[in-house]
């Protein structure tokens, strides 16, 4: 699935939150975007998966344009997506949030579980199952039961992940998955975004980890002041007298 | 003509006065009171109790006013702080609310029972008074008179007090006002107060101006006061204001030309068109769609 | 024992429509909906019934009451469509206004002598309609928790916005449950109408869908059979009590009206999960003391 943004705005009042942005995400690619906080990362991740419409721009998805669609549209099309404050459904357990992801895969019409049918039966299971399998994934398997609000913070990312996954999309778009975790799970979450992307999905990544961005990460685009000021392959970006500018006053 | 604008500035009154207490607390709190017009009632009930305990009217009217206050800060501190912080506060603040009315509903009940009561004969002096070619009532008058001027006191205040400034600080963002020094507690009692005391208010000069007080003269108010605030926009002073005149002129108006069953129907148009058309009302400023 | 039982058969009749009603008010709070046009559903469904026993007699009951039930659905349709894009409260207050335009609607129309309703409406409705219709309520609810659609539903309580990225159709899902509700507040009109012998503008005011709300959530929404248990506590406690108030000098409208007040308060400050989440309070407090 590749992704392109051409001359995408988006405007606040009077203050340019997205100004101007193109790039493009190609398949099966890892995808970095990066930038100092409040240039528009977020809102960018906001425009393609529906939330918000971009005042000005087109945004495509394997040359069809979704920025007119609500987020459910987008979502059928493959698009699933974490958030940078963690939206996990607090009051259900791990598994039962990874089973909501799973809605646009599961085919389970109403009737067949009124008259107790065991095709129904058999459908829930497999559902709870994948699920589990999905929680497996990103080592949360024995945290399945846990009510999502008494999770960790960095077990909630890794639900979050799983949760993205459950709808098996082909454009993944993660909002910084590795804020507040310790260097181990966030080697884990690159491990698992490399395996994500061997699969076939694409993967767009916001991240304030540099260094992991770096190593994990086919193509980046860094974004400031809602601009995109550069794009291209890791270690380009990595001496580009731009960007170095951008954080500079960041001391990243 | 001018004799139905000068009536439906009469009703406009008494419903922007309730209007803004209703309006007062959603802004502090985001919570609907419904309480409220529980308070508009007992108001009126203490204020006829006083008068039959032969207390001169001018006096009467300021305790019941008063004695309303007072209930508000009560009812804040049993219905509303303790939900303050809770997830889902706006479901459970519009039940514990709900709880309240009813709980004050019954002790009106009980005390005065459901028959309709009046005010005694001669309470307020009968005079009409002519004004162009229309003419109201000396009651009337002063109904509108004490219904602008308490508006307008409680704008001075929330505008030029310190207490006012509290207030408003706390609709915006009870966090930020507590990090900036404010009593938030206290801020929140004193809107209570205040919103109740005007509702109470309006309460005491609707049982003067229709002299007909049982326990459920709220609700009719209450509903009203609904399509008051929406109007002028959640949260908005002014705004209750404005839409409060404005809906009693329609209503007037309406049954003017269309009979009086259409009375409280109007009310309900002018809701629903501006919750479908512009929820967010004259001068509110919540968001009232989802995203 | 059949002394006891037809002495309570009115009793027991309340409980079951009543229950009937809060699993009404529930079908939209279960995704997060706080809609209280259920009174107004009702009235339109107890018309309905009624108007066709009146007019149609040759007409099935289980007709009559199936058209209670389809009447204020198909309402709810247009209804739901500009309605449920409100937030919370401004939800909430445009479903205040629709009951209350329906019972004035009913006030205000000669063909159902208005303000006095429809009287002598022969009593079709029995114990066992009503269990059963509330037998049938409940198990199609209870077999929504926990599939495909119940998932989608608690998503969209707990977060809409992530809901919607999700793939799922948000709006769809709330009018199908303000749908759903409509219908079972219809169908609890249709059946008290033949219960009661009449239907009058007064019986659907806005105390009435207050009734079924403190009782949804007295008995709780986290389970699906929750709102039921709060009917019939609450339906049968003033019953219960009324001998205690009247030796303690209350009228028994007050006494009626303040118990309720106070159950609901109680409950919301002390058991906000309602009354079926007692027995897991209890075992928690009894491992906290082991």
């Amino acid at each position: 699935m590749s992704l392109s943004l051409a001359g995408v705005s988006r405007a606040f009042g009077g203050v340019r939150a997205v100004d101007d942005a193109t790039f493009t995400v190609a398949d099966a690619e890892v995808h970095g975007l990066i930038g100092p906080n409040g240039a528009g990362k977020t809102t960018l991740l906001n425009l393609i998966s529906g939330l918000l419409q971009p005042t000005s721009g087109r945004i495509e998805l394997d040359g069809r344009r979704i920025d007119r669609l609500p987020p459910h549209r987008v979502a059928a099309l493959g698009v699933a997506r974490t958030y940078q404050n963690i939206r996990l459904f607090a009051g259900l357990s791990a598994a039962d949030n990874v089973v909501v992801g799973e809605h646009l895969r599961r085919h389970a019409p109403f009737w067949p579980r009124l008259l107790l049918l065991p095709s129904a039966q058999r459908e829930e299971r497999a559902a709870r199952e994948a699920a589990e399998a999905l929680l497996s994934r990103v080592g949360l398997r024995e945290r399945a039961g846990t009510p999502a609000f008494s999770l960790s913070y960095g077990e909630q990312r890794r639900v979050e992940i799983a949760r993205a996954l459950a709808s098996q999309p082909t454009l993944v778009l993660l909002d910084e998955p590795t804020a507040g975790m310790n260097p181990n799970e966030a080697a884990a979450v690159a491990r698992l975004v490399r395996e994500v992307a061997r699969e076939g999905r694409t993967v767009l990544l916001i991240e304030h980890n540099v260094r992991l961005v770096m190593e994990v990460c086919d193509r980046i685009t860094v974004l400031n002041f809602g601009k995109v000021i550069a794009r291209g392959a890791p270690a380009q970006i990595a001496q580009d007298p731009a960007v170095i500018a951008a954080y500079l006053g960041d001391g990243s | 003509m001018g004799q139905q604008a000068l009536n439906g500035v009469f009703v406009g009154s008494i419903y922007a006065l309730f209007a803004v207490g209703y309006t007062l607390v959603f802004g502090v709190l985001d919570i609907l009171n419904l309480a409220h017009a529980a308070v508009f009632t007992l108001a009126a009930f203490i204020a006829l109790a006083l008068v039959d305990a032969h207390l001169p009217l001018w006096l009467a009217l300021p305790l019941a006013v008063a004695a309303a206050g007072l209930i508000g800060i009560v009812l804040e501190r049993l219905a509303f702080r303790p939900l303050r912080g809770r997830a889902d506060s706006n479901i459970s603040g519009l039940i514990s609310s709900l709880a309240m009315a009813t709980v004050f509903e019954a002790i009106a009940l009980q005390i005065f029972g459901p028959d309709i009561s009046r005010f005694p004969q001669g309470t307020f002096p009968d005079r009409m008074i002519r004004i162009g070619g229309a003419s109201a009532s000396l009651l009337q008058l002063c109904i509108v008179g004490t219904s602008v001027v308490l508006m307008a006191v409680l704008t001075l205040l929330l505008a030029r007090t310190r207490l006012g400034r509290q207030i408003r600080a706390v609709a915006e963002s009870p966090r930020a006002a507590r990090i900036l020094g404010v009593n938030v507690d206290r801020a929140i009692a004193m809107a209570f107060f205040l919103s109740s005391a005007l509702g109470g208010a309006a309460g005491v000069l609707f049982g003067l101006a229709f002299n007909s007080i049982s326990p459920d003269v709220g609700r009719s108010v209450e509903l009203k006061g609904l399509a008051v605030i929406i109007l002028g926009g959640m949260g908005s002073v002014p705004g209750a204001v404005v839409a409060g005149f404005a809906l009693g002129l329609i209503e007037v108006f309406t049954v003017a030309h269309l009979g009086s069953s259409f009375r409280d129907a109007v009310s309900f148009a002018v809701l629903f068109l501006v919750l479908i058309a512009r929820p967010r009302g004259l001068f509110g400023r919540a968001a009232a769609r989802e995203a | 024992m059949t002394d006891l039982f037809l002495a309570y058969e009115s009793l027991f009749a309340f409980v079951g429509i009543n229950g009937l009603l809060a699993l009404s008010v529930y079908a939209t709070l279960c995704c997060g909906q706080l809609s209280l046009a259920n009174a107004g559903f009702m009235a339109i469904g107890a018309y309905t019934g009624a108007l066709i026993t009146l007019r149609a007699p040759g007409v099935p009951f289980i007709a009559a009451l199936a058209a209670s039930a389809l009447a204020p659905a198909l309402i709810a349709v247009p209804l739901g469509l500009p309605v449920l894009r409100l937030r919370g409260v401004f939800l909430a207050i445009a479903t205040v206004g629709f009951g209350e335009v329906v019972r004035l609607f009913f006030v205000n129309w000669d063909y159902t002598n208005g303000a006095l309703g429809l009287v002598a409406i022969p009593q079709r409705t029995h114990l066992w309609t009503i269990a059963l219709a509330l037998a049938l309520a409940l198990y199609v609810l209870g077999r929504l928790r926990g599939s495909r659609t119940g998932y989608a539903l608690e998503a969209i309580r707990e977060d809409e916005t992530a809901a919607r990225t999700m793939g799922i159709y948000t709006t769809g899902h709330k009018l199908a449950m303000l749908v759903l509700g409509a219908a079972l507040a219809g169908l609890a009109g249709g059946l008290e109408a033949h219960h009661t012998f009449m239907v009058a503008p007064g019986g659907f005011a806005f105390g009435r869908v207050v009734d079924m709300l403190v009782q949804a959530v007295v008995g709780g929404t986290a389970a699906f059979y929750g709102p039921v248990v709060g009917a019939a506590f609450l339906t049968v406690l003033p019953e219960v009590l009324r001998e205690a108030g009247a030796r303690l000098g209350l009228a028994p409208g007050p006494f009626r009206l303040f118990l309720n007040g106070a159950i609901l308060l109680a409950v919301i400050l002390y058991l906000p999960n309602g009354l079926v989440s007692l027995p897991a309070r209890f075992r928690r407090r009894a491992r906290g003391m082991a």
